[in-house]
């Protein structure tokens, strides 16, 4: 493993491998009465948001409190970007402060990978979201939950996502989720598909590791999963698309399109969802909907990827599985 | 004044001659000549050029004096072999009146490093809604003949018309922009497949083609002439071509930095590449050489942007577009153009001196070098080569995107008027 996680694109096979095998020890964690291990007692680390993202954050500091850590938010909400001083400063600051990892979500792309190699601070960091660039721990998350749904929990111990068919529908343009799919299912050896107006694509996609469809109907049967992205709705504003109600006629997901999906195949969403637009009630409430999974897969998978940067070599699960029965 | 002797300098490259200074002229250039009554510089088979000009350097005085000044920027421009300056119009006050631009004229006699030919600008306060007085400024000390509105675009096709048409009347020169705003919204750098993988903001080669094609047409129609600032696209060298073969009065220029770099670099997030227009792609760098060297475009032009150290030590968004360019220009033209085989140094000294001259009327600049012409002249010792130390930059500012590289080439000597404004590397 490197000492930073920025991007979904940095990890090999085996690292990414090892994350969601370490999830899934953690993931027992959460079945104990006390849910906390000791592992991180004594590391301090520090949420640092620039971008509102409860969801996000909350998720990192569960992760990081059954660690054991010690946790630090810093909001660091209306600090504009403009003003370029505010990262540097907030970095060295901590710094100051001794912290060992750095959770970062910033409004511009790229701001985690500068605060990684501009030698402002020696922690780890831990990309939590940065613009349209990246959101690795949600690729890691989404994977771990197909990983379970389409290869089986424990008997997917080991295992990659090698022959899964994976489509990604929406706007794939503004979406670091998107990104950093593309990026970590590619390596788990699944193949992509990206559904999307061509207007919502970004230029030089054909690229990337994954095929690229208009066509969402066409798409669905060869589907094991169907994450659908969300839409912001100030796009319309840009002309990225007609109306509403067009987005939902040709690229939202209803009970219809559900139907046309194999039996086994699931529906994702990173949340939240805009109901009724991108997926519609019947699809989101329904058990192949995973976004429930999703969430409590995300305490895991933090608790992973913090464990195994800042952990060092001592087993993450001190006490042994047997204690379990 | 004094006499002044270079001995055994190669004029424009060619076989090592001597060049007799007398006061601010050229008194003679032969072989053998004495040097009784002269101070001696021997040029060891250097090479002598006319002095460069810059048709687009920023000096951000005055309003940005933590960036830049005229004496700082003018040093700068002395120890990059340059003797005149042209100064971009988007200072704070915007130079849009015959006073400002006076200011910057006076400041630059004053310092004396080398000429500072003020730009104007095309619109009041460069919000390209209203002609500032381009006639008080053409008419003002600073005898302004470049207008421009640098750093935005003018946009609106009728107030381009309008200016285009204006300037007739006293043989002044519009300098685009050329940046589609609405194209460019959110852009942060080139579009492609390197812009969609860092999730920055794209910033399409047709917001600046579309443009440069509307404005070669609107030349056309009015019978004016245009010059194009640092042309960054294949797409837009085709255009120019395309227009000059039909007989329109336009002229181009390159960045130094656009014959060298490309938007790989931006894979590091370092915002010393962040610039405006944007790094493009290899392609595009080949064909701006091309065009360079086959002179579709006309001449190389710095567009040096200097920005303090906290400007650009932050994150990517944040950061200031721009890098300074001045004291490495000669290197980098050397680099790509030279080194390359595509121009020798008889075409360096029409693209970085004889044509920007006359693009922007800088008599007395950009001359044959020989008997009775001024003495503005810049020795480069082309066998140099040595890695870029920003710490000993004349400039105010140190955003160079070349710190740490070796590129080849120093001027060792630069003259003004017969002075020396720059002996063995050192400023006078
Ligand atoms: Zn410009």
């Amino acid at each position: 493993m490197q000492r930073h996680l920025i991007s979904a694109a940095d990890l090999t096979r085996d690292d990414a491998v090892l994350i969601l095998d370490t999830a899934e020890e953690m993931a027992r964690v959460a079945d104990r009465p006390i849910k906390k291990l000791p592992t991180l007692r004594g590391r301090t680390i520090v949420n640092l948001f620039f971008e509102d993202s409860t969801r996000t954050r909350i998720s990192f500091e569960a992760a990081e409190k059954r660690l054991s850590a010690d946790v630090i938010n810093f909001t660091a909400k209306g600090s504009s970007v403009s003003k370029g001083e505010s990262l540097k400063d907030t970095a060295q600051t901590l710094e100051a402060m001794g912290v060992d990892a750095v959770v970062i979500r910033h409004g511009a792309s790229g701001a985690p990978y500068r605060l990684a190699n501009s030698g402002w601070i020696d922690a780890a960091v831990v990309n939590a979201g940065d613009g349209t660039h990246q959101h690795p721990t949600q690729a890691l998350l989404d994977a771990f939950t197909m990983r379970r749904r389409l290869v089986g929990p424990d008997a997917g111990l080991g295992q990659d996502l090698e022959g899964k068919r994976i489509t990604l529908v929406g706007d794939v343009l503004h979406s670091r989720v998107a990104r950093s799919n593309v990026d970590l299912l590619h390596t788990l050896g699944a193949e992509v598909t990206l559904v999307a107006p061509p207007t919502l694509l970004p230029v030089g996609i054909e690229t990337w590791p994954c095929e690229v469809s208009y066509d969402l109907d066409s798409t669905l049967p060869k589907s094991d999963a169907v994450m659908m992205l969300r839409v912001q709705r100030e796009r319309m504003n840009a002309a990225f698309f007609p109306t509403e109600r067009e987005y939902s006629r040709r690229y939202g997901l209803d009970g219809d399109r559900m139907a046309r999906m194999p039996g086994h195949a699931i529906v994702m969403h990173p949340g939240p969802m805009v109901r009724g637009m991108e997926i519609t009630a019947e699809v989101a409430d329904s058990d192949r909907c995973t976004v429930v999974e999703q969430v409590a897969n995300g305490v895991s998978i933090r608790m992973a990827v913090l464990y195994l940067l800042l952990g060092g070599n001592e087993p993450a699960v001190t006490h042994p599985r047997t204690e379990e029965k | 004044m004094s006499k002044t002797l270079i001995r055994g300098a190669k004029v424009l490259g060619g076989e090592p001659q001597d060049v007799l200074i007398d006061g601010g002229t050229i008194a003679e250039v032969g072989g053998g000549l004495s040097a009784e009554g002269a101070e001696v510089v021997e040029a060891d088979g250097k090479v002598l050029l006319p002095g460069l000009v810059d048709l687009h350097t920023h000096l951000r005085e005055p309003g940005r004096e933590d960036s830049e000044t005229v004496l700082t920027g003018t040093r700068a421009a002395a120890s990059g072999g340059f003797t005149t300056v042209f100064a971009m119009a988007n200072t704070f006050p915007v130079a849009d009146t015959a006073g400002v631009v006076e200011q910057v004229w006076r400041l630059g006699k004053e310092h004396g490093y080398c000429d500072v030919q003020p730009i104007g600008a095309v619109t009041v306060g460069l919000d390209g809604r209203k002609l500032a007085e381009l006639g008080a400024m053409h008419e003002s000390a600073a005898g302004v003949t470049v207008f421009s509105d640098d750093g935005k675009c003018v946009h609106d096709a009728v107030i381009m018309r309008r200016a285009l048409e204006y300037v007739k009347a006293f043989g002044g020169v519009v300098a685009q922009h050329a940046q589609e705003p609405r194209l460019t919204e959110g852009a942060e750098m080139n579009e492609g497949i390197v812009s969609a993988e860092l999730g920055l903001g794209g910033w399409p080669a047709v917001a600046e083609e579309s443009i440069i094609a509307r404005d070669v047409l609107l030349a056309d129609h009015v019978g004016s002439r245009v010059h194009i600032c640092h042309l960054s696209t294949a797409g837009s060298v085709e255009i120019v071509r395309w227009a000059k073969s039909r007989g329109i009065a336009v002229t181009a220029e390159v960045t130094p930095h656009h014959l060298l770099l490309t938007d790989e670099l931006v894979r590091t997030y370092n915002p010393v590449y962040k610039v405006n227009p944007p790094l493009r792609t290899e392609r595009d760098v080949m064909a701006l050489r091309e065009a360079l060297a086959d002179g579709t475009i006309d001449i190389v032009a710095t567009d040096h942007a200097p920005h303090p150290h906290e400007d650009k030590d932050c994150e990517w968004a944040a950061a200031a577009m721009g890098m300074v360019g001045l004291e490495t220009a000669l290197s980098v033209v050397q680099e790509t153009m030279v080194d390359t085989g595509l121009l020798d140094w008889a075409g360096v000294a029409d693209r970085m001196s004889v044509k920007p001259a006359q693009i922007g009327q800088a008599r007395g600049h950009g001359r044959p070098v020989s008997a009775g012409e001024p003495a503005n002249l810049t020795l480069v010792d082309t066998a140099y080569r040595g890695l870029v130390e920003p710490a000993g930059f004349a400039s105010r500012s140190r955003n160079t995107p070349y710190e740490g590289r070796e590129l080849p080439g120093r001027v060792t000597h630069t003259w003004l008027r017969g002075k020396a404004t720059l002996v063995d590397g050192k400023l006078t």
